[in-house]
């Protein structure tokens, strides 16, 4: 028997009706299947799909074609096996970094008991280095530190797949580099499988197993996918002299400026 | 600073002596228009300009001459309870309606129109419908200020559902959240500041209705008091109404306001 496969894309299709008009193909012919703990990231222009592609992933939004498989299960809504860290990081505002933490694990294992709960959300915190603000509101915190937050809300839940819709593209460039030293942390602690958006080159080469480059839309899909055979811890520093880095990099730049460059940008 | 301070006690004293030349100057010309120092007799006791000895309607608030004939202070209450009965009614009733409303487009479609239709009547017109419903002036009070306290709840409670955030409901959708715990945990706690702004507008508003209100009842309650003071041709006592009105539904703009301030998470905790 073969094994089973993780995660699942076929023949993916999104159409977005418009009111008398035809359907806004947004992406089309989307086939992706994605391993346990690897870590994929999905690159493409601006308003290419990759949100589109990810909240059919996270079941947010309904593809129009297409089945989702996880596990072999079909994948039909939203739910706690495949947690979102959002852009804007959604922490609710009226809750302390504790209590946004605590909020989701205690919906997603009700079975825990108070003492089990309190170390599972103080074990979170920790891993993100934010021990110090847990009691303090999001709007006290910086905005790399919410977002860390909520990778720590989001992984503390146990999920099977960690979704991330340009997590830092709203942070400043130094607050970037660390919270994706964050990412890699963590993940050499605890394997995840994760697949993340971003349209930062760098950022995708540092993070990835694979990168996904997306054609431009309509009609987008999957053009090209590359390996990246870097070994792991990588470091930022020594990688910008890799030969592997830089092709990577280079292969990267090449489809998105040169097969798909977009004139408008 | 202390500068600031003296000027915002100071000013106000120049507009109040420019008042009471108004007022001084209309007596003067009003027949039998109470002047400024009668007032002052008749709220706390003394002998006016015309001889008469003055118990002072401040000074005695709390008697109770008979069933018909009580001091300022039971007129207001009776008022008050009034006010605050047909507000409670207005918040168990619009609340939940607002919240429905807000989180369910056909809701939605279903109410509007008649909340569209019914916000700009006047509460008083009712009142003749609901006397004539209820036969009873307390239960006209009553649902006269439910009547008008209700609009504001429930737009403001839509109001503050509609301002959640898609993103918090994401949230919520990814945890698989059951609409209860949508309604508790996220829905309420953005919607809870309108709620009370909602609140803080329409007690507001019953304040200002329910004196007219009981004008046309008649029986007890503020309103009425005054009414009642004018055909008794007792002049300066409206004057004093009129005050005391305002006094109190400043004191319940305040009160209304620092609870609110209470339950909203953006003005809590900060230092
Ligand atoms: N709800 C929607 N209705 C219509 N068109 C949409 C909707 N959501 C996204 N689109 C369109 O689909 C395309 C892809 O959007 P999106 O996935 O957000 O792009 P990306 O995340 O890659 O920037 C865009 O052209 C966008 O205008
Ligand atoms: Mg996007």
């Amino acid at each position: 028997m073969a094994e089973q496969r993780f995660l699942q894309l076929e023949n993916i299709e999104k159409r977005f009706p418009i009111p008398g008009k035809e359907d806004y193909i947004a992406v089309t012919d989307v086939d992706l299947e994605i391993k346990q703990n690897e870590i994929i990231s999905i690159i493409g222009h601006s308003g290419c799909g990759k949100s589109t592609l990810l909240n059919m992933i996270s079941g947010l939004d309904a593809q129009t074609e297409g089945y989702i498989f996880l596990l072999g299960k079909e994948v039909k809504g939203p739910g706690p096996d495949r947690a979102v860290v959002f852009q804007n990081h959604s922490l609710l505002p009226w809750l302390s970094v504790y209590q946004n933490i605590e909020m989701a694990v205690k919906k997603v294992m009700p079975e825990l008991s108070k003492k089990e709960l309190k170390e599972r959300v103080e074990k979170f915190i920790t891993m993100v280095n934010l021990d110090h603000a847990k009691d303090k509101l999001p709007d006290e915190i910086s905005g790399g530190m919410k977002q860390r937050v909520g990778i720590a809300r989001a992984l503390a839940i146990k999920p099977k797949v960690l979704l991330m819709d340009e997590p830092f593209g709203a942070l400043d460039s130094l607050t970037r580099a660390n919270l994706q030293e964050h990412l890699m942390r963590i993940q050499q602690n605890v394997q995840n499988t994760v697949i993340i958006i971003t349209h930062d080159v760098d950022e995708a080469v540092l993070l990835s197993d694979r990168v996904i480059m997306m054609t431009n839309g309509p009609e987008a899909t999957i053009g090209e996918i590359l390996e990246v055979n870097l070994p792991r811890p990588r470091n930022r520093v020594e990688l910008q002299h890799d030969p592997e880095y830089i092709r990577c990099r280079e292969a990267i730049l090449s489809f998105l400026y040169e097969k798909f460059a977009k004139e408008d940008e | 600073m202390n500068y600031d301070l003296a000027k915002k006690i100071i000013l106000p004293m120049f507009v109040f002596g420019a008042l009471i030349l108004v007022w001084s100057w209309t007596a003067s010309k009003v027949e039998s228009f109470p002047t400024p120092a009668d007032t002052y007799i008749a709220a706390f006791g003394g002998t006016t300009s015309a001889g008469d000895e003055m118990k002072g309607v401040l000074s005695d608030p709390f008697y109770v001459e008979n069933e018909d004939d009580k001091g300022i202070f039971w007129q207001i209450v009776a008022s008050l309870e009034r006010v605050f009965m047909g507000f409670g009614l207005a918040i168990l009733v619009g609340v939940p309606l607002g919240l429905i409303i807000g989180m369910s487009k056909e809701a939605q479609y279903a109410f509007d129109p008649f909340i569209q239709v019914f916000k700009p009547v006047s509460p008083l017109a009712w009142l003749p419908l609901l006397l004539f419903i209820f036969q009873d002036i307390n239960m006209t009070a009553v649902s006269t200020i439910f009547v008008t306290s209700i609009w504001p709840i429930i737009i403001n409670t839509t109001l503050g559902v509609k301002n959640v955030s898609p993103d918090y409901m994401n949230v919520a959708k990814v945890l698989r959240f059951t609409p209860i715990e949508k309604v508790i945990k996220i829905i309420l706690p953005v919607a809870v500041p309108f709620i009370f702004t909602g609140m803080r507008l329409s007690l507001g508003i019953a304040w200002l209705v329910i004196v007219a209100a009981e004008m046309l009842t008649g029986g007890i309650g503020i309103g009425f008091w005054i009414w009642d003071e004018y055909n008794n041709l007792n002049y300066y006592n409206i004057i004093i109404g009129i005050i005391m009105v305002g006094f109190i539904g400043f004191l319940l703009d305040l009160i209304m306001g620092k609870i609110a301030d209470f339950f909203d998470y953006r003005k809590r905790g900060r230092a």
